[in-house]
């Protein structure tokens, strides 16, 4: 097991280096620079004030001394300063966002999994029933429905018309001067319709997933075994079925990991939440090198470290594969 | 694994309890008029940095506008006015200009501004190793000294009108940026001025807040608190603004036309209209032969109505734009000759003229090849994209054959407009303040990254240019731009189609608003609630 943990994490390194060489040639592939969309069209600059604006960035440069000069900073964790005007360090403006988003993304995944599972296990144990072809037009609809109409609805009914909500950002004005307990409950209010929409959404996937598996589970020798003996249904489902219907979503779970850390740009633009998706995106748009890059080396080493921790927990959880391996 | 079940009903309990937890607070602190003498807007757009040399968005400089001065403003007539400059002179060659600075106005942390100031900010815009996209403005000035601290010289090769405007730019404070590097300073997250509003806090994603100044020195701004909100989507916005989350926004023309006219809204909100500071236009490629003859052009200008699409893309909020100034400002020429009005037989015998036969599919040709061309705009503009169809479908009528292409902006500029590889383009400028026109129409502005790339070329117009920008003299200068539109007019090397209407709505418990040729925000530090 320990070999092949060293095995796997030494892997990690050139497949790191991969991805930083491939998505910096990717980015830069891409028509127009940071100083062309700061500057494009604007009578104000001259091609003296543009040329002093590339050589600050370093732009200037061939590109594999900027990507050796980029890699080289990032050796030594400095994932060096922004392109755009304000020219802050990619760090702090990673970590002023990530807070956010991350909190969402692990309340969301929480209610995603929380409601999924039951869902998809209920609607396993009375298949092809009507309950059954309810949940599915219930998470389907989630599914199908555009979120950004879905959202701009629910801030109309339940923002503007009802006034129980706030509509978007996460805090009050005011919101400083509350108590701890007034602070924490404007939040909460906040991020009640982003949550359930986001969660809305993401419903269908994993509960149809959680369905196909228990039925197949469910259809297993073992199972016929154990009615056979007796045992109770309850006791059939729950113990002997989900245990083994389970065991893949696990791999789901590591999977997520690196979503923890992206946010979605249409939901957080709808809801002005000032996450990870918007920083990137703007990013991409505004073609700041440094910070796109530096979002995707994070995202890509919590990929790979979620792979690998899937993969050691489905080791862990599977004595098939425990025992196979060694 | 059988703690799911509980898990499930955990979920559910939290839910609820969000839910019950919610209807509490209705009349919570959101209700409209709940933010006091605070001013609320909403902002699309998060400000980049906030010492405005570095800066180059509109998010920026709104703030910045709110924190600091320049020499000279424009007032809500748009002429020129003394800002902490409380009165200049021109020497009579043209060649000199003496700022007489305000005397007792602070910096925000209570240090005098003097002439020293402005002698830094005008340094460090030309030092190369700002990285300022504002440098161009002051590389006509010779020589800058500052006598004494409340005098302020600059001197000029050749006397360049514009220049008194460029004083409109921020001045910065010397005392916590001389010496420094101006890239690494904090000033650029907190802000020092000498404007209406102190800084306050910036929350990053979120908002910016900013503190009435009381040693203002046009007194202090009756609204005690400026809070910009940024709301990336703009019907966010509008539903903030209709539940009280902010005080103003732009509208848009459906918005305004349509969602707008209920008696309740026009009770809580005032809506505001005049003509926006930009115009729209159909720019031709002057390298390519079929653009080359004016009558094409202005047939193609014949052939579209332009009422027609102010009304499809604006639903009627905008006007008729003739040329590159906005209608009722000093330099704009109502009555213009020789500009093609609509007329789609005057565009087929324009066409004639020039040498086309109509072809038995349709379009016109000559010498065997069709009149065809591709209108290129940028992806995300809506209203273009618009523009463009209808004009499609009027030049069709004429027997001109147009396509349409929508293309992201970065690839736009770098392979279509840099490369000089496109027929037409349908975009739109900003109408500066200054009619000075040199950047975009003079014929030295053709190389590659400037903005003459329909690749304009007209001598007389050049000359024109030079003069009007080469006087102080307001009549002189006048007679040039009005020659200037009558030139445009008759060559077309653009269809200028429309100029916008701004919609600006504001909530009807602010008072003092006073519309003017400015626009609205002209006295906003006079703004009130009641």
């Amino acid at each position: 097991m320990a070999n092949y943990l060293i095995k796997r994490i030494l892997m990690l390194i050139p497949l790191l280096l991969g991805i930083t060489l491939i998505t910096f040639t990717v980015i830069h592939l891409a028509p127009g620079e940071p100083v062309e969309m700061q500057t494009a069209m604007s009578p104000k600059v001259s091609a003296q004030s543009r040329a002093r604006l590339r050589e600050f960035y370093g732009l200037d440069k061939p590109l594999h001394v900027q990507y050796a000069k980029w890699l080289g900073n990032l050796s030594r964790l400095d994932f060096g300063r922004s392109f755009a005007p304000d020219n802050r360090p990619v760090l702090d403006k990673i970590k002023e966002r990530i807070p956010i988003t991350i909190s969402l993304n692990v309340i969301a995944l929480i209610l995603e999994f929380g409601l999924a599972l039951p869902i998809g296990i209920l609607a396993a144990v009375h298949r092809d029933t009507l309950l059954d072809r309810a949940i599915s037009f219930f998470v389907f609809v989630g599914f199908a429905v555009p979120t950004f109409w879905l959202a701009l609805l629910c801030m109309y009914f339940f923002g503007v018309k009802l006034s129980w909500l706030p509509i978007s950002g996460i805090h009050s004005l005011g919101s400083e001067q509350l108590p701890f307990f007034g602070r924490v409950l404007d939040l909460a209010k906040h991020l009640v319709l982003p949550i359930a929409i986001a969660t809305f959404g993401s419903l269908a996937g994993l509960s149809r997933y959680m369905r196909s598996t228990m039925i197949e589970v469910l259809s297993q020798d073992y199972i016929t075994t154990a009615r056979a003996k007796g045992v109770k249904e309850r006791v059939v489902i729950y113990r002997h079925a989900l245990k083994n219907a389970l065991l893949p979503v696990i791999t789901l779970l590591g999977f997520s990991l690196p979503a923890l850390i992206g946010g979605s740009v249409i939901f957080e633009t709808i809801f002005s939440i000032p996450g990870m998706g918007q920083l990137f995106y703007q990013g991409v748009m505004a073609r700041d090198y440094p910070l796109v890059m530096g979002i995707l080396v994070i995202g890509a080493c919590l990929t790979l470290i979620g792979n690998l921790l899937a993969d050691v927990s489905y080791a862990l959880a599977d004595p098939r594969i425990r025992h196979g391996k060694g | 694994m059988i703690p799911l079940r509980r898990l499930l009903l955990l979920v559910l309990l939290t839910l609820t309890a969000c839910s019950q937890g919610a209807p509490a607070d209705r009349a919570g602190s959101r209700g409209p008029g709940a933010n006091g003498s605070s001013f609320v807007t909403g902002s699309i757009g998060e400000p980049s940095t906030l010492i405005p040399t570095l800066a180059t968005d509109t998010s920026s400089s709104d703030i910045a506008g709110l924190v600091y001065n320049g020499l000279v403003r424009y007032d809500k007539n748009l002429k020129l006015e003394g800002d902490l400059a409380e009165s200049w002179e021109v020497s009579p060659d043209g060649l000199q200009i003496t700022f007489h600075l305000r005397r007792g106005v602070k910096w925000h942390d209570g240090k005098d501004f003097t002439s020293r100031d402005v002698l830094y900010t005008y340094r460090v815009t030309v030092d190369p190793k700002t990285p300022t996209a504002y440098a161009e403005d002051f590389k006509q000035v010779q020589s800058a000294e500052a006598p004494d601290d409340y005098t302020f010289k600059v001197r000029y090769a050749k006397p360049f009108a514009p220049a008194l405007a460029s004083w409109g730019m921020n001045i910065l404070p010397a005392h916590l940026l001389e010496g420094k590097d101006i890239t690494k300073s904090p000033l650029a997250r907190s802000p020092i001025g000498t404007g209406p509003y102190t800084f306050k806090e910036w929350i990053p994603g979120q908002r910016l807040i900013l503190e009435a100044n009381p040693n203002y020195w046009e007194g202090k701004p009756r609204l005690s608190r400026y809070v910009y909100r940024i709301i990336p989507d703009s019907s966010t916005m509008y539903m903030e603004l209709k539940a009280g989350g902010v005080d103003m926004m732009g509208l848009s023309p459906v918005q305004y036309q349509r969602q707008t006219n209920t008696k309740e809204f026009l009770a809580r909100f005032n809506k505001y209209r005049y003509p926006a500071s930009a115009y729209t236009y159909l720019g031709y490629n002057l390298r390519l032969p079929m653009f080359q003859d004016a009558r094409v052009r202005r047939a193609i200008t014949c052939a579209i109505n332009k009422e027609e699409i102010i009304q499809g893309v604006l639903l009627g909020m905008g006007q008729i734009a003739h040329g590159p100034y906005k209608p009722g400002t000093w330099a704009y020429k109502a009555k213009v000759e020789n500009d093609p009005a609509y007329d789609p037989a005057r565009a087929q015998a324009l066409l004639r003229e020039a040498g086309y036969v109509m072809g038995a599919d349709g379009i016109l040709a000559k010498d065997g090849k069709p009149l065809s061309f591709t209108i290129l705009t940028n992806q995300g503009n809506d209203q273009r994209l618009k523009a463009a169809q209808i004009i499609q479908m009027r030049l069709k009528k004429v027997g001109i054959d147009v396509k349409i292409r929508v293309v992201e902006w970065a690839s736009f500029l770098t392979n279509f407009i840099d490369k000089g590889k496109f027929e037409a383009v349908l975009l739109g400028w900003t109408i500066s303040q200054d009619p000075d026109l040199f950047d975009v129409w003079h014929s030295s502005k053709t190389g590659p990254k400037e903005l003459n790339f329909i690749n304009y070329k007209n001598p007389e117009l050049d000359r024109l240019i030079v003069e009007g920008r080469g006087t102080f003299d307001m009549e002189k200068r006048r007679d040039c731009y009005y020659r200037i539109q009558e030139i445009l007019a008759k060559d077309q090397p653009y269809t200028f189609l429309y100029v916008p209407d701004a919609l600006p709505v504001v909530s009807s418990r602010i008072k003092g608003i006073e519309p003017a040729p400015a626009g609205i925000m002209h006295n906003f530090i006079k703004w009130y609630v009641e």
